[in-house]
């Protein structure tokens, strides 16, 4: 029951987590690591600005 | 027993709507609505978007999607269907089903609530959804450029400058709203300021202090937006810090004009993406605790079914119930709007054609269900205060004595005493004519949440939605400020390529400063018209929208044709054929109408009579001349946006000619089928 509810628990943080794009690094990261392991990477900051600068680049937000 | 189950469904929702559509006593209960909603959501969704995935699109999960195919990491990447969902919802909801439907409620609560409901099942949905399939099919291309390529060049042109006109009328009317709630109100005024050092602050700490951890940022600065509601109060408390934040209009019109410009060029982090993660957060939070509060109490409508304003004669609008309630619903029911983010990020996101049912039709039906709530929270309160708070002081008289008398007469009982004791409960000093839907659609949910969650608080949760409805209008106003620079910035890159370069910065200064000189224009004739501004501007914008929206239907129209399913292409037509109808008689009453509180031209030569012979009061006679121009700009632009319908739709019905004759289209711009097993392997 416990385990079940950590479980649950920890699917809905991560469900929170990606809809809130607050782990967007990290699923960078694995993206980088499965596709392209050899190339640099940015750094976290880096990498949350070029998101911001490539999100807002067209219609995003409606009336 | 699944068919024993949707045939009760379907019973219960007849039920519920027949309740709703002829009961006629003092009042009726707002679960009527919900149930029937509900129904109608599910049967519409389970029957008629499944037969049209099916039949009309031909959805085919085995075929892979430009998310599998194209997987960047970055644009193209195939995402889990409710995170699509989630994102696709939070695009596409706007502030405009919450204002819609709070200024429609002027003809009573029966009109919007069926517009909303058959609208959105018939129409909005289906566009959406369509659209949708539409772009995944062609690697998420745009809606301009689907209409380019399937149609031809003239219905990509019209689609591009029907968008840029709808934003710049879209950001001046939010504008409106915006200021609206905050003239001479010191506790929405300090409120609403705070919010920007709260999102700077929220910018700052997500570049510098803890990169990228978004839900950390988002929290702290929800938190900080609540302290700003209760830290509104005090200002409001102190008679000389009061005054600090007590304007009127033009001041504040101003103020949204600098703040646009100067948001439109900083660097998207510092301000624009921090507030549209905490508007996001507020957003979805308020609408679930609105849900939650509507069903938890249960509240009696006291508006009656339908108004005698049906007639064209309301004091928010002038037009009668055809076509105005369409126009003016807009967003809630059917959205062209919706067609870009549908032709934008969310095809690349869809992982399997199998989701776009649930995305495109589901979100849409959210959607709607938001406007619903908008229309209950507006209805809930007693006619005479609704009328009292979103009817202009050009139309019901300028004092409240003069305000009260009018309502009154119209049957809708109020006095000044109870308007008075309203507005100290909502910490405000007054709340006669406060005109654009915000602060109503606040005080029907300040009044629903205190009596859900707590009675005493009522100023609190006043001030909390206009705070919550400010924060997405401005997020709004940002946002679309800068998607109309790039729009021009793409226009002048055809001229001169410096200027093309959206990183250029006098390039980026100059097109910032167009757009938003274009709809601080408005924004600002809106203020200072007497009677409100929001009786031009939302019909104007109604109008844009649902032409976007037709222009948007001839796309999937003529495609569904040129595949040669003529049989299915009403599933789109009718629609199609109904928002034709709707936007070019609104159009034609707004131009011809004698009426001067319907027509533009006679609005504009009633005035220009008034200003020659002199009955104008010195102060409105200062602005008369810029109102006259206005007016008749106004009726210029109104037709310039069905000329343009009416082209594209004349352009789809040649393409459709010439598919019927066998001769030569435009191809199909649809990628070629690759099979999701040829991809995997």
């Amino acid at each position: 029951m416990k385990t079940q509810l950590v479980h649950l628990s920890s699917r809905l943080w991560a469900l929170i987590r990606l809809l809130s794009t607050d782990d967007a690094y990290e699923r960078y990261l694995a993206h980088r690591a499965r596709h392209h392991a050899a190339e640099p990477l940015l750094d976290r900051r880096a990498f949350y600005l070029c998101e911001q600068e490539h999100k807002w680049n067209g219609v995003k937000r409606c009336c | 027993m699944a068919k024993i189950l949707w045939w009760a469904v379907a019973i219960l929702g007849a039920f519920a709507l027949g309740g709703i559509a002829l009961h006629r006593g003092e009042t009726i209960n707002a679960m009527w609505i919900v149930v029937a909603a509900v129904c109608i959501y599910a049967l519409g969704y389970r029957f008629y978007s499944a037969w049209i995935a099916a039949k009309v699109l031909s959805v085919d999960p085995a075929r892979t999607t430009p998310a599998i195919r194209l997987n960047n990491g970055r644009d193209f990447v195939p995402t889990h269907r409710w995170i699509v969902f989630g994102h696709h919802f939070a695009a596409i909801a706007g502030p405009g089903p919450l204002i819609g439907p709070t200024l429609a409620a002027q003809f009573g609560y029966l009109p919007g609530t069926l517009w909303i409901l058959a609208g959105g099942v018939l129409g909005g949905c289906v566009q959406d959804m369509t659209i949708l399939f539409l772009s995944t099919r062609r690697n998420g291309r745009s809606l301009g450029q689907i209409a380019r390529e399937e149609l031809g060049p003239v219905g990509g042109y019209a689609a591009m400058l029907g968008t840029l006109v709808i934003m710049i009328i879209l950001i001046a009317v939010l504008g409106l709203v915006v200021v609206n709630a905050m003239r001479h109100s010191p506790w929405a005024t300090a409120t609403v300021f705070s919010t920007i050092p709260i999102a700077i602050l929220v910018g700052l700490y997500l570049r510098n202090i803890r990169p990228g951890r978004v839900l950390e940022g988002s929290l702290i600065g929800v938190v900080l937006l609540l302290l700003a509601v209760v830290g509104g109060g005090v200002v409001d408390s102190h008679p000389q810090v009061r005054a600090m934040f007590d304007y009127a209009g033009e001041p504040l019109a101003w103020f949204v004009i600098v703040y646009g410009f100067i948001a439109a060029v900083l660097p998207v982090w510092l301000l624009l993406a921090p507030r549209d993660y905490l508007s996001t957060f507020l957003k979805l939070g308020t609408i679930l605790l609105l849900a939650i509060a509507v069903i938890v109490m249960r509240p009696e409508l006291k508006m009656p079914a339908v108004t005698q304003f049906i007639d064209g004669t309301g004091p928010i609008f002038g037009g009668a119930v055809f076509p105005f309630v369409f126009i003016t619903i807009a967003c809630g029911a059917v959205s062209g709007f919706h067609a870009l983010i549908a032709s934008g990020t969310t095809p690349k996101l869809i992982s399997s054609e199998a989701d776009i049912r649930l995305v495109g039709y589901g979100s849409m039906m959210l959607e709607s269900g938001v406007a619903l709530m908008a229309i209950i929270a507006a209805t809930l309160l007693e006619p005479g205060v609704y009328f009292a708070i979103n009817s202009g002081p050009g139309v019901v008289g300028a004092t409240a004595e003069a305000a009260v008398a009018t309502i009154s007469s119209w049957g809708f009982p109020v006095t000044v005493e109870l308007m008075q004791s309203l507005a100290r409960e909502m910490g405000e000093t007054t709340l006669f004519a406060r005109t654009g839907g915000a602060p109503s659609l606040a005080v029907g949910m300040a009044s629903i949440f205190s009596s859900a969650f707590g009675q005493g608080l009522l100023a609190l949760w006043y001030h909390f939605a206009i705070m919550f409805e400010a924060v997405f209008i401005l997020t709004t106003l940002d946002a679309g400020t800068r998607v109309g620079r790039f729009m021009l910035q793409d226009l002048f890159g055809h001229f001169s390529p410096s200027l093309g370069r959206t990183s250029w910065y006098p390039s980026v200064l100059l097109s910032s400063a167009l757009i938003v000189a274009g709809w601080g224009y408005f924004l600002y004739i809106g203020v200072v018209d007497p009677n409100g501004g929001i009786n031009i501007l939302w019909p104007l914008f109604g109008i844009s929208n649902q032409l976007l929206a037709g222009i948007a239907l001839c796309v999937a129209t003529g495609i569904i044709i040129k595949q040669g399913k003529l049989r299915y292409a009403w599933v789109t037509a009718a629609p199609l054929a109904w928002l034709a109808i709707v936007t070019t008689t609104a159009t034609w009453q707004k131009v011809v109408s004698t009426d001067p509180r319907v027509g533009f031209l006679a609005a504009a030569d009633q005035l220009a009579t008034k200003l020659a012979s002199g009955v104008l009061p010195p102060a409105q006679a200062d602005v008369a001349p810029q109102l006259i121009f206005n007016q008749r700009l106004d009726a210029g632009l109104a037709l310039l946006l069905t000329g343009l319908l009416w082209v594209v739709i004349a352009d789809t019905l040649r393409v459709s000619w010439r598919v019927r004759q066998g001769l030569p289209v435009p191809p199909s711009s649809e990628t070629p089928a690759i099979a999701m097993a040829q991809v995997r392997t």
